[in-house]
């Protein structure tokens, strides 16, 4: 029996992410290779419009209408609706590496005791099945790993492939909601808070303050060098620990995973659980006082200076360039 | 309020020793073992809970036979018992199998919120919360930065963080949490807890103890067919200038490489 491999689709604020775009490339392209077929999935109070956006990247895809996600935690339906699709014959469920997708692949699993192979880096069809390969044990490993049955789910890291939309559009099937097999928490607010409306993922230049930031008031110094350079700020575990921005905005093994054209990194010394966040980056700037810091064996341009000397100058020196 | 804990004796990762072994596992030989620190904010927040409310906390890990020692620091730290599910039969076991042991060793010992540390730093697949939760049919309340139970209710509120900050979610309890670093950090053992958990109980536990419905000798669900090294970075340029000069340094740099 061909494989048919799933993408299933998020949705922010009625718009297909990027992540996904991403999922549903990897999708289709597997299917492609494997002589199979590829569906995408989009679960939303409202989801038309993430479902069209779904149907440029895949054949078909599979629209449900459900309101309870006006208020409602997602992950429980939209496992739901894979575990039916996966026993109508889909074989193989791609998700994104986000917290909705990490909540749904554990829920599967839990759910229907598929094979899980998590954080892969790429995925591509070998020998009947599908194989990943995933950054293990803090970025010392780097592991091919497949399914030993002819089914199983993989989660996608963000920004690792570049999506592409297939040539022509695919149609779309609506249904009606499956009913969950787990609970779904109730939402009953959602709260904005400042600084955190750019995804670090999703951004071309990350400039992160360390311990040697030293202040909240540092951070401004972070933050206006970040601004000159059209990128979002960063943090590593040192700096959040010690209250000086909010954990959203920590790059490291128990916060973000980046991979930036340019990591700008200010006062970090490069402890392993940061350095596993943000080691693929393209290009590693740092500025440090100690050239002996572990940063410097991943940094490509290592200044040895004072920030607070260097950081305004660069900001300077960047608007200056700009001629802003 | 009883509250269990999954516990993970992962590899330090302060160690910086981890490495595969030659069956392309985890050589658990190769680094010392220390509580998974995701799990430490968990079990911080479970403790804290239980001062706040009375009862129990109860760590529960899946681990070799020898990482009781490694759960008697989460005891120092203040939790009541241990339960160490080790069996043989389950080394190197996949995600499916280790969700379906925790589950039933879970559903062992009534509790009113089961903690977890959102990922693990040896594995940061970050699934086995939820799939406990789906597994025991409860809800599963994730990226945790608060948790709030009502007991008159039966309900528990966590904030749970989202892209642009967080949400307020809720559940009625029984439920499963999937803790993050943003609840606080975790105290350090006293020596009066020190002291306190050698005596404390850990109840080990084989999988037919935990009547699981796993078979291991199917073989398990993923396997990793190789392991390569990391690419390796060029050495990269280390400058010590004015900082005028240094700013003009990385802006020809970021030029260079066309990123500005």
């Amino acid at each position: 029996m061909p494989p048919r491999i799933l993408a299933v689709g998020e949705v922010a604020e009625g718009s297909l992410t990027k992540l996904s775009t991403e999922v549903a490339t990897v999708a289709r392209k597997l299917a492609e290779a494997a002589g199979g077929e590829a569906v995408g999935l989009v679960v939303d109070a409202a989801p038309d419009q993430a479902a069209a956006e779904l149907a440029t990247y895949v054949p078909k895809v599979v629209a449900v209408t459900n309101p309870a996600l006006s208020n409602e935690v997602p992950a429980p339906h939209v496992a739901a609706e894979v575990a039916r699709l996966l026993e109508e014959g889909v074989t193989h469920v791609i998700l994104g590496v986000s917290q909705d997708g990490r909540d749904v692949a554990g829920t599967l699993v839990g759910l229907t005791g598929l094979g899980l192979l998590a954080n892969a880096d790429s995925v591509e069809w070998q020998d009947a099945a599908p194989v990943s390969r995933a950054s293990v044990l803090a970025g010392k490993a780097i592991t091919s790993s497949t399914f030993t049955g002819a089914r199983g789910i993989v989660t996608l890291r963000p920004g690792v492939v570049t999506a592409e939309a297939a040539p022509s559009a695919g149609s779309v099937e609506t249904r009606d909601p499956a009913a969950p097999a787990v609970p779904a928490p109730k939402v009953l607010d959602r709260v904005e808070e400042a600084g955190a409306q750019v995804s670090l993922e999703d951004a071309r230049i990350v400039v992160v303050g360390g311990r040697g930031v030293g202040s909240p008031e540092g951070f401004r110094m972070v933050e206006e060098l970040a601004e000159a350079l059209g990128g979002v700020v960063g943090a590593t575990r040192a700096s959040v620990d010690a209250g000086w921005i909010p954990y959203a905005r920590q790059i490291g093994q128990t916060g973000r995973v980046v991979k930036p054209a340019l990591y700008l990194g200010l006062g970090v010394s490069g402890a392993m659980q940061h350095r596993v966040g943000m080691q693929a980056s393209q290009a590693i700037v740092i500025v440090n006082r100690d050239p002996d810091a572990p940063i410097a064996d991943v940094a490509d341009l290592f200044v040895v200076g004072d920030l607070f000397e260097v950081a305004p100058a660069l900001t300077a020196e960047i608007r200056a360039r700009r001629g802003g | 309020m009883q509250i269990l804990v999954l516990t993970k004796p992962v590899p330090d990762p302060a160690a910086g020793a981890e490495r595969l072994g030659p069956d392309l596992r985890l050589d658990r030989a190769a680094s010392p073992t220390v509580v998974n620190g995701n799990d430490e904010y968990a079990l911080e927040a479970a403790l804290q809970l239980v001062e706040a409310n009375g009862g129990e906390v109860i760590v529960l890990s899946m681990a070799p036979a020898n990482a009781a020692e490694t759960m008697r620091k989460a005891l120092a730290m203040g939790a009541a018992r241990g339960i160490h599910v080790t069996d043989p039969a389950l080394e190197g076991a996949d995600m499916p199998t280790t969700i379906a042991v925790l589950a039933a060793a879970a559903k062992q010992e009534p509790f009113d919120l089961l903690l977890a540390g959102i990922d693990t730093s040896d594995g940061t697949g970050g699934a086995v919360a939820a799939g406990v939760a789906a597994r025991l049919g409860m809800p599963l309340l994730s990226a945790a930065a608060s948790i709030e139970p009502d007991a008159g209710a039966g309900t528990v509120r966590v904030k749970r963080l989202s892209a642009k900050g967080y949400d307020v979610i809720e559940a009625p309890m029984p439920a499963v949490i999937a803790c993050t670093q943003a609840l606080g950090a975790p105290r350090y053992p006293s020596l009066k807890g020190i002291m306190a958990a050698r005596s404390r109980e850990i109840a080990s536990r084989s999988l037919a103890d935990v009547s699981a419905e796993v078979a291991p000798g199917d073989g398990w669900a993923t396997k990793v067919l190789e392991a390569d090294a990391p690419p390796a970075r060029a050495a990269g340029r280390v400058v010590q200038q004015p900082a005028a000069e240094a700013a003009k340094t990385v802006v020809d740099f970021l030029a260079d490489r066309r990123i500005i």
